[in-house]
């Protein structure tokens, strides 16, 4: 946590404009008793260098199968049904989908590590934290016992622990926030470009979560991977994301810089996740909730996916399905009514008065004067 | 406030582990009205959950009294004693735990009404049922009447869970956790559901929860106690401890939270704290239990007298010798 007051962190990062992953058509399905569950439908999306995004998305959208298909540690009952992973590294380019075994195993973790939802189940309770770490180093191979011990400390100092005390400690004798950023310094033992991230702060109290999120901005500062961030809290996608893709139904509905989703979102139901949370700056304001619940993706209902809930529906969305259409300079949206949408979006905020961001912060004036 | 009906006067509730005492409640006081909403927030381990166990006649404290419209209820027989169990009722956090898998939801909201001889016949527990089942807006509720646990959502679940704490028309529903475990979109509706029995059936409020943004959409109208290790550390009306938190622990739990608005969260004054460890209930720091995080601290004075609740502003009370003014200034140069 910094005390400092901070520089204005939206502003777009500076970043070359590399795709480092570039998901191309994916579709994955869970085979079922009842039938084939579309998990993730047609999803194609670019994460260039250095770069976050955030997927959100209520349970059952398809977030953290499509984060497991990338890593390919799907389940068993799962299958990629088509689509490709392309991963580029030094002007090569590889097809995570068709990756053999042994290559696969190369480029997890070293490429594309991924830190799993419930930090205190990815541990083995009887081994070491070094003891974990080192398993890791080793097979992948190419650093000696001392290199890799140091870089552990350095990586553990980075996530803000005490690295000699946590490096020797067994998984029981940490704090959940602890072996969340253990697991989060574990992750970049090999130097991943990419990092994909299932829940992390979710179940971790208020004041743990913000050290993660502070830690995670500074590492991706300082070490420049890139980001996948899987999360259904919105609050914790405004805090970390360069870009938010909504999912709905095993599609992504909606992608673009984190503000227009924020300020100018085109489609119904990231509007509707975004007003479903309630803020502790400002006065009070009313929630509204997103009526019925998700789909069931063994049989669909027809058109767009969430028509039997939105306020918006037509005659159109109960039969065509709508495709992503770019509705600003990286703003994507898959919604035949989005002007309407997004009208009703700025419509309401200069109803509230409020530009974006302008709501006041708390200050703490009593404070200033007696400690002064 | 009108009369209280529950009351907890200097409740502790003091658990032994490897023959050491551990105070997960230590000298909580709070006093309820008719209707009254009172929201408890805090981090895990800090003894909101067993405060909501004590107030429900779940745990019996190690000292103190809890006492319902004045009396005892440790000291209640028969009739009082059942009279209080059924005025107080607790929703629990996890629908998938609380509901017997084997009992269809007629079954499950049947049971207390006949347990409490509230309806004489299987006629008159369906209609009840029926009414109670529209009260949670589980409709059409013909629907539900005969389904199971496994059959329906989290959010339905809940619901149902709702519903059978109403099934004894309590005056107090003491809800723990009762829609962290759900998704964000049917957080809403429950939450509004919930705000809907207290505007319909004028029950009132314990809601426990380690969200500030929900305590304070929750519990506008009333009021929010803060604990931290056992103790509670502010009280007062909750806008006024969302806007002006008296309690540095409160501040710093207010400037944490992440919000839904860019620009805004990237952008709020966060103050430090010394320490991000939170003391171990066995070993509790002197005096202020807060002293070693504070940014606020004192030497000389945080660490050796313990804070009382004492008035920030009017009806606002928090335990902090620094911001309700027991040091001034000039105290603090020349300690």
């Amino acid at each position: 946590m910094r005390g400092e007051a901070s520089p204005d962190r939206t502003a777009a990062p500076v970043r070359d404009n590399e795709v480092i992953l570039s998901v191309r058509n994916l579709s994955v399905e869970y085979r079922a008793r009842r039938g084939l569950v579309k998990a993730v439908n047609n999803v194609s999306f670019d994460l260039r260098r250095g770069e976050s995004i955030t997927l959100v998305g209520e349970s059952g959208c398809g977030k953290t199968t499509l984060g497991l298909s990338i890593v390919r540690l799907l389940p068993r009952q799962a299958d990629i049904r088509e689509g490709q992973i392309l991963y580029r590294r030094d002007g090569r380019e590889i097809d995570v989908v068709s990756l053999s075994p042994s290559r696969l195993r190369q480029f997890r973790w070293a490429e594309c590590a991924m830190v799993f939802q419930g930090a205190q189940n990815a541990f083995n309770p009887v081994l070491r934290v070094w003891d974990q770490m080192w398993d890791t180093i080793r097979a992948h191979g190419g650093m000696q016992k001392a290199a890799a011990r140091n870089r552990a400390l350095e990586l553990l100092s980075m996530v803000q622990l005490e690295p000699r005390r946590v490096i020797d400690a067994y998984p029981h004798e940490l704090s959940g926030g602890m072996r969340q950023r253990v697991l989060i310094a574990m992750s970049l033992l090999l130097n991943p470009q990419v990092l994909i991230l299932d829940e992390p702060t979710t179940a971790l109290d208020v004041l743990t979560q913000r050290t993660v999120i502070e830690v995670l901005r500074r590492l991706k500062e300082e070490l420049g991977f890139a980001m996948i961030f899987i999360t259904h809290d919105l609050a914790v996608a405004a805090e970390l994301a360069d870009r938010v893709a909504t999912m709905y139904a095993g599609r992504i509905i909606e992608i673009g810089p984190v503000e227009d989703i924020f300020y100018r979102a085109g489609h119904p139901y990231s509007v509707g996740l975004i007003r479903a949370v309630p803020t502790v700056t400002g006065a009070f304001a009313d929630l509204v909730s997103i009526e019925g619940s998700p789909p069931d993706l063994i049989s669909p209902p027809s058109g767009c996916k969430f028509h039997p809930r939105c306020p918006y529906a037509t005659e159109r969305s109960r039969t065509e399905e709508p495709e992503l259409v770019q509705i600003g300079r990286e703003h994507f949206v898959a919604c035949h009514n989005w002007q309407a949408v997004r009208a009703d979006v700025e419509a309401r905020r200069s109803a509230a008065g409020n530009g974006q961001g302008s709501a006041p912060v708390v200050e703490y004036t009593r404070d200033v004067q007696e400690g002064a | 406030m009108s009369q209280p009906i529950l009351e907890l006067v200097n409740v502790s509730q003091v658990f032994k582990w490897h023959n050491k005492p551990v105070r997960a409640v230590d000298g909580v006081n709070l006093a309820i009205g008719e209707g009254e909403t009172i929201c408890l927030v805090g981090e895990s381990g800090c003894g909101k959950t067993t405060t909501g166990k004590i107030a429900a006649g779940l745990r019996r404290p190690t000292s103190g009294q809890v006492l319902f419209r004045g009396r005892d209820i440790w000291t209640l027989k028969g009739k009082d004693w059942q009279e209080y169990r059924s005025a107080v009722q607790m929703i629990h956090q996890d629908p998938y735990a609380s509901l017997n898998p084997a009992h269809s939801v007629s079954d499950i909201l049947s049971a207390p009404l006949f347990r409490h001889g509230l309806v004489r016949d299987r006629r008159q527990a369906r209609e009840r049922i029926y009414q109670l089942l529209e009260l949670v807006n589980l409709t059409p509720v013909e629907d539900f009447y005969d389904k199971y646990p496994h059959q329906l959502s989290g959010g339905q679940r809940q619901r149902v869970s709702i519903a059978r704490a109403l099934t004894v028309n309590p005056s107090f529903l003491i809800a723990d956790e009762a829609v962290s475990m759900v998704d964000v979109s049917i957080r809403v509706s429950l939450l509004k559901t919930l705000a809907q029995l207290r505007e319909r059936l004028g029950v009132g409020f314990i809601f426990i929860t380690h969200d500030l943004a929900i305590a304070k959409y929750f519990a506008w109208q009333g009021k929010i106690g803060v604990m931290y290790l056992g103790r509670i550390v502010e009280f007062g009306p909750t806008p006024q401890v969302v806007s002006d938190p008296g309690h540095p622990y409160t501040r710093a739990l207010l400037a944490a939270v992440p919000e839904a608005d860019p620009v805004l969260t990237r952008n709020k004054e966060r103050p430090a704290l010394q320490s991000q460890n939170i003391p171990s209930l066995l070993n509790l720091p002197p005096a202020c239990t807060f002293h070693p995080r504070c940014p606020l601290f004192v030497a000389g004075m945080c660490d050796t007298i313990e804070p009382a609740l004492t008035e920030y502003a009017a009806g606002h009370m928090a335990a902090c010798h620094v911001t309700t003014g027991n040091v001034t200034a000039r105290e603090r140069v020349e300690v």
